[in-house]
């Protein structure tokens, strides 16, 4: 770490600890209902759940992005943040904005619009959060003596994500004209501007990790988000099959959403590549575990995953099924959750300047929390495949094939337990760590092999 | 061998392009003419069944056009499925509706908000769904003339 604005992050960090844990919880809650033991139901019943759990996800998410954000960006630019004292005005009013809206979820307060369901008067509130952390990271940019292009790629990811956020806000009559803007928000969010992050935070830190030069790596990354928005914002379409819009959309949108794996394969493809290529003596094993492996995971989770079910002729019967469920939290899971993991172990023995990073209990993490998730998802897919089968195929009625696939709850409780565990050990590594020092600012050993 | 600055022209180039041609086709699928989802037929009590859809939060447990929870029944066609009086019996249930063992909310909602529902539901029922609506509720498929 070289300068001392950088520490905000960790506090992002935190915040991002403590509602992952949340959202866990929630997903359990759903998890023992979907098995009949739903004694919750008269406090929280499923769609309030849900609701948490899913917002929890990406506003934890988001806070992630910002941290990697506030860190990633005075390194970058060679300079300090212009205010840290509003970088902390920002965290705490996002705290406070999600947990007002999370606390109205238990209160039947709330929009009804699938992951879109904060009201639009707490929306606005978002917008200003947003506005705030926008010039924040914009003005550091541009009074930096430098704008690479890893900087100006996530700070693009950034700027787009908020601007998408506003057609979600508009109010329509139609269900239908509801459900196409809806897309707008969520598809192009994490099939598209999301992805320009996620390459941000993934050049960053195989520059650094790896040391392999900077132009090779930045080149790579034009390619790859290239790639993600020739497929991701036409493949759009993939979503607009069966809601009641034109046929044209099943052309566009089954060519266009085909082709978006490909952005996945690149990244896989270009971190193993620079991995090899790189000198592999950077002392912090953990953090390029997460980083190379959520290269590998979104590729599976989304790119693979996600074609199993996005041509029309599939997605005419897996369309809101279990099939669904399986592919957004691997997709999640791999390209999210992964790569804010991986630069949470990248910064934090910077910038508290303790290495621990060479502990079992950080290899531990990983692989439990990343075998239990795949169990979760082979239990997610068998009971998708399953429903699919007996509703949609056979004309069971729902009730009754949700009956025939209880057992495979069964499995991904068990599988989310060791999930869960995984994420326990990741999480008491972080309180580990202890808090941000400022001996962190000149143990600074790394500096001298790259830059 | 590929430079940066072409790597950046492909990035900036593939983006537009596809955006314009993306605005393109919501312009041509939002046009009335290419209104699958007989949009006249949106009354007051239509509107009113999607705000209390909405303000409910349904979606958290059904889906519906193939969009929401997977913890209860797929609503598209419910109303070919189980009728309309059925329906407005279930909302109107003063304890949770659970026939096969999983608890729903009990709205007990009074006559004016059921039968918004219900309307919001037919109107639901009745969209053109390219195929959609003979797969997803295979017990209302038979009463599908074409
Ligand atoms: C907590 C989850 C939950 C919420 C919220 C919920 N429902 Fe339900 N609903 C269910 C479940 C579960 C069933 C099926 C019960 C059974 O068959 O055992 C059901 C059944 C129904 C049915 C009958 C469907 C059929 O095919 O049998 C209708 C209609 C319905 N709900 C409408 C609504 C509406 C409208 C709302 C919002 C005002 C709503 N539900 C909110 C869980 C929920
Ligand atoms: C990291 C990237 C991705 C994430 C986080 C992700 C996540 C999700 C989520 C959460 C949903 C459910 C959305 C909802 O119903 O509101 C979904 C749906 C879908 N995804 Fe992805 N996805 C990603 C990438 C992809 C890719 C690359 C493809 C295609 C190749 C794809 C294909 C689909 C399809 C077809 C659906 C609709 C399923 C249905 O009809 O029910 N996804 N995705
Ligand atoms: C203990 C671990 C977890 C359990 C038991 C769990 C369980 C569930 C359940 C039961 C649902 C609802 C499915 C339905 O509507 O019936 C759900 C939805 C969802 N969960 Fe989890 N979850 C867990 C962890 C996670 C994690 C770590 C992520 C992120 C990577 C995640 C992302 C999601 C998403 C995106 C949805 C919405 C899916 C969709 O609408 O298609 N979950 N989860
Ligand atoms: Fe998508």
């Amino acid at each position: 770490m070289k300068y001392k604005s950088q520490q905000v992050a960790y506090w992002f960090f935190a915040l991002c600890m403590l509602l992952f844990a949340l959202q866990i919880v929630y997903g359990f809650i759903m998890g023992f209902a979907r098995i009949g033991m739903d004694g919750l139901h008269d406090w929280i019943p499923f769609n309030t759940a849900r609701a948490v759990h899913t917002n929890l996800l990406v506003v934890w998410l988001l806070t992630g992005f910002m941290g990697a954000a506030y860190y990633i960006i005075p390194e970058e630019a060679q300079r300090e943040l212009v205010s840290v004292k509003l970088a902390y005005v920002q965290l705490i009013s996002l705290a406070v904005v999600g947990v007002a809206a999370i606390t109205g979820y238990h209160f039947n307060i709330w929009e009804g619009r699938k992951f879109l369901e904060i009201p639009r008067e707490l929306d606005y509130l978002v917008v200003i959060n947003v506005l705030l952390f926008l010039g924040i990271i914009l003005a550091t940019l541009f009074k930096g003596k430098r704008q690479t292009t890893t900087a100006l790629v996530m700070t693009m990811g950034l700027v787009f994500a908020a601007l998408l956020y506003l057609p979600g806000m508009i109010w329509f009559d139609s269900q239908v004209t509801d459900s196409f803007f809806r897309w707008w928000v969520v598809h192009l969010w994490v099939e598209g501007v999301w992805e320009l992050i996620m390459g941000g935070i993934l050049a960053f830190l195989l520059i650094k990790l790896t040391g392999v030069d900077r132009e090779v790596i930045e080149k790579w990354l034009y390619v790859i988000v290239g790639l993600t928005f020739l497929s991701g914002i036409l493949g759009t379409g993939h979503h607009y099959y069966y809601i009641g819009v034109n046929k044209i959309w099943l052309i566009v949108g089954g060519v266009f959403s085909a082709l978006e794996p490909l952005a996945f394969l690149a990244m896989a493809l270009f971190a193993v590549y620079m991995y090899r290529k790189g000198e592999k003596n950077h002392p912090n094993k953990i953090a390029l575990f997460w980083t190379i492996g959520a290269a590998i995971v979104s590729f599976i989770g989304a790119g693979l995953l996600g074609f199993a079910h996005t041509l029309p002729q599939t997605n005419l019967y897996t369309h809101g099924t279990l099939v669904t469920a399986m592919h957004g939290h691997y997709a999640f899971w791999g390209a999210y959750v992964m790569i804010v993991l991986a630069i949470i172990s990248y910064a934090m023995p910077n910038i508290t300047g303790r290495k621990r990073h060479d502990k079992t209990n950080g290899h531990l993490a990983f692989w439990l929390s990343n075998i239990g998730m795949l169990g979760m998802v082979v239990a997610l897919g068998v009971a998708g495949v399953v429903q699919v089968y007996l509703e949609r195929r056979l004309s069971m009625d729902f009730m009754v094939a949700q009956e025939e696939v209880k057992i495979h709850f069964v499995v991904m409780l068990l599988c989310a337990t060791m999930f869960a565990t995984g994420i326990g050990i990741y999480i008491y590594e972080f309180i580990k760590y202890g808090r941000p020092t400022d001996e962190a600012l000149t143990k600074n050993e790394e500096a001298v092999l790259v830059s | 061998m590929l430079s940066k600055s072409q790597a950046r022209t492909f990035f900036l180039g593939g983006t537009v392009v596809t955006f314009l041609i993306f605005i393109g086709l919501t312009i041509y699928s939002m046009a009335p003419s290419n209104d699958q989802s007989n949009h006249q037929n949106i009354t007051e009590q239509v509107i009113k069944g999607k705000h209390i859809w909405e303000t409910n939060n349904c979606m958290g447990c059904h889906a519906i056009l193939g969009e929401g929870g997977y913890y209860a029944p797929e609503l598209t066609k419910v109303i070919d499925r189980k009728g309309a009086p059925m329906v407005k019996a279930i909302l109107q249930s003063p304890i949770p509706w659970a026939p096969n063992g999983r608890k729903m909310v009990a709205y007990e909602m009074n006559d004016e908000d059921a039968e918004a529902m219900v309307e919001y539901l037919k109107w639901i029922g009745e969209i053109d769904l390219n195929g959609f609506e003979r797969i997803v509720s295979p017990l209302a498929k038979d009463k599908i003339k074409d």
